[in-house]
């Protein structure tokens, strides 16, 4: 069957027989141009087990990010009823039956420190699988794409519509696009704000005009930039703004499976006729489907670059091509460089997926991961900060007692009222008052879900002055049923009586 | 500018014709996206020229076709601000002190005004921390002498001591050697008396020569026993508080001279409300009374 080579396709040395082109022009004299113009690229549509993938990975994404602030979570009265919710005014996270306060960002930091570390281990042994397939510039790059096909065909239909004069047929075309786009867009930055707020209530003041100010900022803001990111600039993200690129050689090595073609097995490339002899010749029929479908513009026979997500869509590309011209698949595959060079030689090698790198980045992953859930499972039901009074840090009572002030600070963390009992350790003969109150224990309400400051003071009596030294450590506790939590202080009594 | 033409073999790209250490820098062009974000920020900046307050000049400065003042916005907020406290004062003025110390809001309220106020005031005389000093009384410990009740301290503030105005907190411990009322010795004898009567080793001869002179000249004021009367401001003697010093070179001078401090009346200078959150302040820090 023919074979439909596409010539209008620049070669792979397309840039800088374009930017030499541009020169030529004599816009910016020997110096060359002022800007470099993008490429456009054109991605073809590709069949095949990582397109089909990419296409599950692209639903199960957007629909975990659309859904999720929707799910309803049963929590008692007063509190939100969202199973995921970022609450900046009262200052709360809420996520299932995790509730987070500010002070416990720290487990966050936990759950990012991991994201990082499972990164490192997911490109240390299968390259960019996160930029392929699970980062939001390509999900959302892959959607515009199926909108831009809708509208304007697949890739020879879109070249011939961009050359053609302008029409009403390209208009509306054009048109149409971009307000699907723009929907799209939209959407999302709606989406994104269910996050913080009550959603289903959000989203009837959202068009009443009474929701929040920082609502229609945070969806403005966030509809232009998907709409510019991923209708606009593409791949030019992943090339110019993305750092990940240019930090991902750290994590890559001779054993990570990368998108590879394979050199010693495609080469000498060139076109082939149906009946013709494969003697003495590569597998390549240079018939640029990889190039073609390629949604960063690149030619993966040119080996492993910056620009490739390790998205696969070259391989799918390709495979199909050679089971039409009847060839072995697997021409460009997920493979390592090692076994490439293994087999290259005739020797044979396997995939080696456990090595100290990724040893490190898995024990590294479960250590943080473990931390983490640790101090998520046995954190404390109350808190208790301490500050103790510095003007003045003692005061001289008629008697002779000393008395310290000290300002607690008791954070409730349960959904209902609780009664502290607080006592403090450390001097003996000790007494605690609180207006109103005085005994060896003072009790305090604080409300569901809050903290309560309360001004306490500890006086030592007089007949242990001369035993006292001028500071000694003590330690307040607070007790309601099973919940507890204690903080470490001084009691200053400062010099020796002056009488 | 002018350079030799160098093209780098690698990439094609040309070079600016800079070098450092072997290394050349290639000439590449900049992305158009950068570019349209540059000249963006240049019609922003010139927009803002515009609409911004923005050029200095030798009589003052372009005002901008928005009129924007820093100076105008923080006066409008500070008109907010006394708006929003004037709802806290509404507050404090009709809630009895004891309303205001039981109530979370209301009190923390409260002792934000008067930290604030006791620093700008009361401070000079009692110290930031409120625990005086010598001839100056502590605030923040158990003696109070015009007491220590919510009520108390309220009046105390308002009307203030020795100040001579109609009200005013009034008491006055004579100078006995300065008037020549008593002999050097007898005040002799009675600092031994004093001493003994907050429980330290004193001279037992001069206590006893001591014990009428005592009962007739001081025990009108501090009671026989010493203990003092909050009525009459007169301190208590037998406990471990003094304000002008506790020693007995401290105390011989003050029966000698009888010194007395002036605080003055608020009344007048500080609103009611102020003085009630001045009084529920220092009565909390003080562990109440």
């Amino acid at each position: 069957m023919p074979t439909v080579i596409d010539n209008t396709r620049p070669k792979s040395d397309a840039r800088s027989a374009v930017s030499a082109a541009a020169r030529a022009k004599g816009k910016g004299g020997p110096e060359g141009q002022l800007y470099k113009p993008r490429q456009p690229i054109y991605p073809k549509l590709v069949h095949g087990k990582w397109r089909a993938v990419k296409w599950a990975l692209l639903i199960f994404t957007l629909a975990v990010y659309y859904i999720t602030p929707w799910i309803r979570w049963h929590r008692p009265d007063g509190f939100p009823q969202q199973a995921a919710l970022v609450d900046f005014t009262g200052r709360r996270f809420y996520f299932f039956d995790i509730q987070l306060w500010p002070q416990e960002v720290y487990i966050f930091t936990g759950l990012l420190v991991m994201a990082a570390l499972a990164l490192f281990l997911v490109t240390a042994l299968f390259g960019r699988l996160w930029c392929g397939y699970a980062c939001p510039q390509t999900v959302w790059t892959d959607l515009y794409i199926v909108v831009e096909r809708l509208f304007e065909g697949d890739r020879n239909a879109r070249m011939r519509l961009d050359a053609a004069p302008l029409s009403f047929d390209k208009i509306w075309r054009k048109t149409g696009k971009h307000l699907v786009w723009l929907g799209i867009a939209f959407g999302t930055g709606g989406a994104w704000i269910f996050y913080f707020h009550d959603a289903p209530n959000l989203i009837r003041t959202f068009w009443t005009g009474d929701a929040p100010i920082t609502a229609y900022a945070s969806c403005f803001l966030l509809t232009c930039t998907t709409y510019i990111f991923a209708g606009w600039m593409r791949e030019q993200v992943c090339t110019y703004m993305c750092p990940w690129p240019r930090i991902q050689g750290a994590m890559l090595d001779d054993h990570s499976l990368q998108v590879t073609y394979l050199a010693y097995r495609g080469e000498t490339r060139g076109p082939h006729k149906k009946g013709q002899s494969w003697e003495g010749r590569g597998d390549c029929i240079d018939c640029h489907q990889c190039v073609v479908v390629c949604p960063m513009g690149i030619d993966i026979r040119d080996g492993a670059q910056m620009e490739c997500i390790n998205c696969g869509l070259c391989v799918d590309a390709c495979d199909e091509m050679m089971i039409k011209v009847g060839r072995p698949t697997g021409l460009i595959a997920y493979d390592s460089d090692y076994v490439v060079a293994a087999r290259s030689k005739g020797e044979k090698a396997v995939y080696k997926p456990i090595r100290s790198r990724t040893i490190y980045y898995a024990l590294a992953m479960s250590v943080v991961g473990g931390l983490t859930l640790w101090s998520l499972v046995t954190r404390p039901k109350a808190d208790l900060s301490v500050i103790r009074d510095r003007n003045p840090i003692f005061v001289r009572m008629h008697d002779g007692a000393v008395r310290d002030g000290y300002t607690l600070k008791i954070g409730n963390r349960t959904f209902e009222p609780r009664t502290f009992d607080i006592t403090f350790e450390g001097v003996p003969g000790a007494r605690l008052s609180q207006p109103g109150q005085t005994g060896r224990t003072v009790s305090v309400v604080v409300p569901a879900d809050q903290v309560a400051p309360l001004r306490v003071f500890v006086t030592a009596p007089p007949d242990l002055e001369g035993e006292r030294p001028a500071s000694v450590p003590g330690r307040f506790v607070i007790r309601s049923g099973d919940v507890r939590a204690e903080t470490k202080t001084v009691f200053l009594s400062g010099a020796a009586n002056p009488q | 500018m002018a350079h030799e033409k160098d093209t780098d073999e690698v990439t094609g790209v040309d070079t600016t014709g800079h070098e450092w250490d072997g290394i050349k820098e290639l000439d590449n062009p900049l992305p158009r996206w950068w570019l349209w974000v540059w000249y963006a920020s240049i019609a922003w900046s010139i927009g803002y020229w515009i609409l911004m307050p923005a050029w200095p000049g030798i009589h003052g400065y372009t005002k901008g076709l928005l009129h924007q003042s820093d100076r105008v916005e923080v006066s409008k907020q500070l008109t907010a601000l006394d708006i929003k406290r004037g709802e806290g004062a509404a507050q404090l003025r009709t809630a009895s002190l004891e309303q205001i110390e039981k109530d979370p809001k209301l009190n923390a309220y409260a002792q934000q005004v008067g930290q604030s106020v006791f620093g700008d005031n009361c401070a000079t005389c009692h110290g930031i921390g409120g625990t005086g000093g010598k001839g100056y009384a502590n605030l923040r410990d158990d003696v109070w002498l015009w007491g220590g009740k919510l009520e108390d301290i309220q009046y105390t503030i308002t009307h203030g001591v020795r100040t001579g105005a109609d009200g005013a907190r009034m008491s006055m411990m004579p100078a006995f050697g300065r008037d020549e009322m008593l002999q050097p010795a007898q005040i002799d004898d009675l600092t031994e008396y004093v001493v003994k009567l907050s429980n330290r080793p004193a001279d037992a001869a001069a206590v006893a020569r001591a014990q009428p002179l005592f009962e007739a000249q001081c025990s009108a004021c501090h009671g026989v026993e010493g203990k003092g009367m909050v009525e009459l401001g007169a301190p208590n003697l037998t406990d471990a508080d003094w304000l002008y010093g506790a020693d007995r070179t401290a105390i011989r001078g003050q029966i000698f001279s009888g010194n007395g401090g002036v605080m003055p009346t608020w009344q007048g200078r500080l609103s009611p409300e102020t003085i009630k959150a001045l009084a529920v302040y220092i009565h909390s820090n003080a562990g109440g009374q």
